[in-house]
């Protein structure tokens, strides 16, 4: 009986004691590192807890509906000093958006181009492509920025002599000045047009891609969605009381008033992180075009496309597979960079949260809030850009 | 972004801080063997290395006197150089001991934030600076203007009251450093500059060219008693930076200066030996010696040498007393008696 007992025991994958069971050291294991992350996090949130009650600082958002008191330089919403500080924090973040989708936009579109003629025969292209590639990539972006911002605060003249290079145009120091339409009914009426026109430019665009699989005719494209666009506006303006009025900005007392402002910081800030991160996403996209096998290029054109054409629909899809990864991060990269525009007076998130914490003394709170807002921002473009890798990733069979 | 990574450290300061509020912050400071002072470290007149390196000013004039108190050694301090975002926060999280760095006192400040206001080492107030080639000649004349102005300061607050108030349009432009914001302002990115009248006086006194370019313009629009702040977790040391103030603003009233403070100690008039600890035990009641006084005078001057020294009419900055003179001279400067 005992021998047979022991004889089990040998048998089975046990040797005896429970730790010698893989499964139960490694549950063990997590369920160690698990207790002591926790313990450590109530250690950290009840001490500050504690730590703040002694200095009679209240904890939580109450503060969000408060009167804020402050202005802000530059909003995207209508905001005063009367609003909340849970207002002033909105502003802070559209502002922080505003400048990164804008240059995420711009840099995609210069990196390509730059990468692409990184890969140029012609010496003059590819070298200045180079430099401009090391120069911006090598350099800090604060340091750029306050180039960028002592450039254009200097160089540009001041209000009353500002450069007025086209109708309504205005360029100097306190920023660019562009008229705007008058949002009128009239305005209303034309926007509807340029809406069905653009909704039938879709369609067109559409149906000669069906056309092009089924029957291989290539109808054209530009011209007549452009054209749908025009008719659109234009029959747009034509039903409407034909009332389109213009906002022009015109100098009044210190500054112009009318039409729409684009003020120097925002200018600044966005120039500087579309150079810097136009390097990075050329490299990327020089990359992922040298990676793709040569054999496709000679491929291509013994199709008898053209180099423009054999680019675009054989080489730049395979790239796409090898650029998008390392440009997702160039993208969170530009979201959390815009956080140094508060070192040349741009309203973002940061900055706005931080007159907020200063007013308040609310600073666990506020960098929280911060921190959240990118952290949130951040994965949400991760989330996107992963899901546009997965629909763009070599479809195996 | 440097600065925020400071104050998020700050703010995991407050949440690591253990214990640290039982331990007396004058025991603290003896062990360390220095003080922790809050400054600005980039205003001229108030806190800037001078010519050697060594860091001067009217603000840091009073972290000396403490030093001096408290080790019989004025220059037993740390700097630790603030932004006006990041100074409550560090005071908070115990990073400083004491803020001695233009900051004005206010009830939001002095109660809801667990800081407290030792003492007042001058009465300002928040002020426009103009170049004089726009013709300006009153605040009220600004409808429209730029204006650049710093973050974290009740500087924002003001202005958008002001502005609001005489129903004007403006701009705020907001820096979080006081060098880019006067680059901003002398390369015309901004028409006016606002600030304290102190802060004024010395960003004009600097100004690239001619100062006599610029005008501050007569309009005051606050009251801004600048302050010594202290964490309020410890009431013996906030007693020890109230009285090492007074002491100086009193020796200005007594003529006690740092030349001939040992000379007063013979002083027959009792309450210039309260002072200086010739009578009394005055000093043990703040856990220093009763000659702590003579120490700080010794080592700084008093009030008025302060002063003059660093942003008085012969400096560069041109400050008037004006409201800062002694009570007895005119002005609301009063200290209470030390007895």
């Amino acid at each position: 009986m005992i021998n047979n007992s022991l004889a089990g025991g040998h048998a089975g994958r046990s040797t005896g004691r429970f730790w010698h069971d893989p499964a139960v050291r490694s549950l063990l294991i997590q369920a160690s590192a698990f207790l002591i992350i926790a313990a450590t996090a109530y250690y950290l949130v009840s001490n500050l807890v504690i730590n703040l009650n002694a200095r009679n600082i209240p904890i939580g958002l109450n503060f969000l509906s408060e009167r804020a008191g402050f202005d802000i330089g530059d909003t995207a919403i209508a905001y005063t000093a009367n609003d909340t500080y849970g207002r002033a924090l909105i502003v802070g973040v559209l502002n922080t958006l505003k400048v990164s989708l804008i240059a995420i936009a711009l840099a995609t579109v210069i990196g390509v181009i730059v990468g692409i003629a990184r890969l140029s025969q012609n010496f003059l292209v590819k070298n200045i492509t180079r430099i401009y590639v090391e120069y911006m990539r090598n350099v800090p972006l604060l340091l750029q920025l306050f180039f960028w911002y002592a450039l254009l605060t200097k160089a540009l003249p001041g209000a009353r002599d500002a450069l007025n290079p086209a109708a309504g145009v205005f360029l100097s120091n306190r920023g660019l000045f562009l008229p705007t339409l008058e949002t009128n009914t009239d305005f209303y009426y034309l926007m509807a047009g340029l809406f069905v026109g653009l909704a039938a430019a879709v369609f067109w665009a559409v149906r000669t891609k069906g056309i092009q699989k089924n029957s291989g005719r290539q109808l054209p494209v530009l011209l007549p969605v452009l054209g749908l666009l025009g008719i659109g506006g234009l029959l747009g303006w034509l039903l409407g009381p034909q009332n389109i009025v213009v906002d022009m900005p015109a100098l009044k007392g210190f500054n112009f008033k009318g039409g729409i402002e684009i003020t120097t910081e925002f200018l600044c800030l966005l120039l500087g992180l579309v150079t810097y991160t136009s390097a990075f996403i050329a490299e990327n996209v020089r990359s992922g075009i040298l990676s793709v096998n040569k054999g496709q290029h000679e491929a291509a054109s013994s199709l008898g496309l053209s180099p423009a054409r054999s680019q675009r629909l054989i080489i730049l899809p395979q790239a796409l597979r090898v650029i998008i990864p390392p440009t997702t991060s160039q993208y969170m990269n530009v979201i959390k960079n815009s956080s140094l525009g508060v070192a040349i007076g741009y309203p973002d998130l940061v900055s706005v949260a931080g007159t907020s914490l200063n007013q308040t003394g609310q600073a666990v709170e506020c960098i929280s809030l911060i921190m959240l807002v990118y952290l949130f921002t951040s994965l949400s473009t991760s989330l996107f850009m992963n899901w546009y890798n997965a629909r763009v990733a070599l479809a195996e069979r | 972004m440097k600065s925020w990574k400071l104050l998020a450290a700050s703010a995991l300061g407050v949440a690591l801080m253990a214990g640290n509020a039982s331990a007396s912050t004058l025991d603290t400071i003896k062990e360390r063997g220095k003080l922790l002072c809050g400054s600005n470290g980039k205003t001229a007149g108030f806190s800037a290395p001078d010519a050697n390196g060594k860091m001067a000013g009217f603000d840091v004039d009073f972290c000396r006197a403490i030093s001096a108190a408290v080790f019989n050694d004025p220059d037993k301090v740390e700097y630790v150089p603030l932004t006006s975002k990041q100074r409550l926060t560090a005071l908070q999280s115990g990073e400083i001991d004491v803020l001695s760095r233009t900051t004005t006192m206010t009830m939001s400040r002095d109660a809801g934030m667990g800081l407290s206001f030792a003492a007042t080492t001058i009465y300002d107030g928040q002020g426009f600076m103009v170049a004089k080639k726009l013709g300006v000649t009153s605040a009220k004349e600004l409808d429209g203007a730029a204006v650049c102005t710093r973050t974290g300061t009740n500087t924002e607050l003001n202005m958008a009251d002001f502005f609001n108030k005489n129903k004007m349009d403006y701009k705020p432009v907001v820096f979080e450093d006081r060098s880019e914001e006067r680059a901003a302002f002398f390369s015309g990115r901004c028409d006016v500059m606002t600030a304290d009248l102190t802060g004024l006086a010395g960003v004009r006194a600097n100004a690239p060219g001619n100062p006599d370019d610029y005008a501050i313009l007569p309009e005051v629009i606050s009251k801004e008693p600048l302050s010594i702040a202290v964490r309020s977790d410890d009431a013996e040391w906030f007693s020890l930076v109230r009285w090492v103030t007074y002491a100086l603003i009193n020796a200005e009233e007594m003529g006690i200066t740092a030349a001939n403070v040992e000379k007063m100690k013979m002083s027959q008039d009792p309450a210039i030996q309260r002072l200086l600890g010739v009578n009394g035990n005055l000093g043990e009641k703040i856990g220093l010696s009763n000659d702590w006084a003579v120490r700080a005078i010794g080592a700084v001057g008093n009030y008025s040498e302060i002063f003059e020294r660093n942003i008085g009419t012969n400096s560069p900055l041109k400050i008037e007393r004006g409201i800062n003179a002694l009570w007895s001279d005119g002005g609301i400067l009063y200290a209470a008696p030390v007895r």
